[in-house]
């Protein structure tokens, strides 16, 4: 928490592009580097950011706890469910290709689902993991 | 279609280990750090060195000098290797993960101890050993000749 | 002019690794582990693997060292003064260091497209790729596709590291506002 304008200004300019970008990062890992990993990753350390400037408290009151707990456990979960669809569809137990008509739409459709399910889990996980960290120093006597 | 196809670049000489050299001396000293140093945060960086070698020991041979990211195109026919990228990319991931759950112990560790450096650790134990020890066969003297901590 | 900039990078490496050895304030250590990481992103990415750099560079340099800044906060200390020398660990080191450069040979030369781990699968997920799955980055395929299972685990690995953070780290004290 800082009452330094130039932080305050420069984050408040920052933080919607760095969000921005993780989205980015996270569509187009199928035509350039990025994917589910490096997305979670550039979303958790925009808002890591805003806690630094604004405090953890404020942070909270944005992205609450509740909501990072099920962002991770429904990234499991869909990435699990991704693949029992395909066992349900017919195929084996994480087979794309029956996802869709086309073999080739159910593979991007699957692949599109599985990296969103990486990317909530990470995501999730960085976030709590920081939370968890920060919120032991001001609790403690 | 084959998209292997390349001039001979190969280094053929000691040259051509290079890097597998930096490898190694960066491997042995993060395990040199993890061995020889006390403090746990210390060790905990020198396991995050060690793990940063093999990511390279990994995707050191997967270059192919000529070629390109595995990213296809139709002006590049040579590509790196993209599996070691695979495998390292998920290796990257885990090897935070366990950053993560060894900090966490390390901070309940200063908690419970009031000290982080490892000698301290152990004699702290070593005392409440003795300590234990002393009050049990206070209590019980019959016991006392089972050996001293 | 590639192996002159890696060789740079690399040797760079081992500059950081050594001021790290040495050095005794954490806080100073941590930042150097960071550069450290930084210094391997441009590495992998001089080396062609663009989506592991990207990786490095925000989970390594990115995540790690803000975690073990936080860490370091709660520890407060500085690291204390080796009570004896540490000449066994350095002669078992440098013994090491030998056998793995004498096993060197065996492994790849850099930069040989004849190596074994350019046969069997690779040229299958690149010339079979554009028809089975149909995406310009192959890495990101056969990581959510070909090798889907591997990424599976790899999730599961990470929601278990978040679990057994908020199992280490939860609060219950009696009267506390937040119980997490």
């Amino acid at each position: 928490m800082t009452n330094d304008l130039i932080l305050r200004i420069v984050a408040r300019l920052l933080i919607p592009f760095i969000l921005l970008f993780a989205l980015y990062v996270q569509f187009h890992g199928d035509f350039g580097p990025g994917g589910g990993f490096q997305a979670g990753v550039i979303f958790a350390a925009g808002i890591i950011f805003h806690a630094l400037i604004f405090g953890l408290s404020d942070a909270r009151r944005v992205i609450p706890d509740r909501l990072i707990e099920t962002m991770m456990a429904i990234g499991v979960l869909l990435y699990a469910g991704i693949g029992v669809g395909g066992m349900i569809l017919g195929g084996n137990f994480l087979d794309y290709f029956v996802l869709d008509a086309d073999s080739i739409h159910g593979q991007h459709r699957g692949i599109f689902w599985v990296e969103l399910g990486v990317a909530l889990t990470v995501c999730g996980v960085m976030l709590k993991i920081f939370y968890m960290f920060a919120a032991r120093g001001s609790a403690d006597d | 279609m084959d998209r292997r196809t390349i001039e001979n670049q190969t280094d053929m000489s000691a040259t051509g280990y290079y890097t597998y050299f930096v490898t190694f001396i960066l491997l042995v000293a993060g395990l040199f750090i993890v061995v020889a140093r006390g403090n746990l945060i210390k060790k905990l960086v020198g396991l995050g060195i060690f793990q940063t070698s093999v990511y390279l020991l990994y995707i050191g041979p997967a270059k192919l000098i000529g070629g390109t990211a595995p990213i296809l195109a139709t002006e590049w026919q040579v590509y790196s290797n993209p599996l070691p990228h695979v495998l390292i990319l998920t290796a990257i991931v885990v090897g935070v993960a366990t950053l993560a759950l060894g900090l966490a112990l390390v901070v309940r560790i200063r908690e419970a101890y009031d000290s982080i450096e490892e000698e301290d650790i152990l004699a702290a134990d070593l005392h409440a050993d003795q300590l234990a020890h002393a009050q049990v066969t206070a209590t019980h003297p019959q016991q006392s000749n089972r050996g001293s901590a | 002019m590639d192996s002159l900039i890696i060789l740079s990078l690399l040797l760079m490496m081992l500059v950081t690794v050594v001021l790290i050895i040495r050095s005794r304030n954490l806080f100073g250590v941590i930042v150097l582990g960071g550069v450290y990481s930084f210094l391997m992103a441009t590495v992998l990415f001089a080396l062609d693997a663009v989506d592991v750099a990207m990786t490095e560079a925000s989970v390594g340099a990115g995540i790690s060292t803000v975690l073990m800044l936080g860490a370091l906060y709660l520890c407060r200390s500085e690291e204390s003064k080796p009570l004896h020398q540490p000449w066994l660990a350095l002669g078992i080191s440098i013994a090491l260091a030998a056998g793995l450069m004498f096993g060197m040979v065996g492994l790849p030369v850099f930069s040989d497209p004849n190596a074994a781990i350019h046969q069997q699968v690779v040229p299958r997920y690149l010339n079979d790729m554009p028809k089975e799955i149909d995406l310009p980055n192959v890495v990101t395929a056969v990581l959510a596709s070909y090798r889907g299972y591997d990424t599976l685990g790899e999730t599961t690995v990470v929601f278990t590291a978040g679990v057994g953070v908020i199992a280490l780290l939860r609060r219950r004290r009696k009267g506390s506002g937040d119980d997490q």
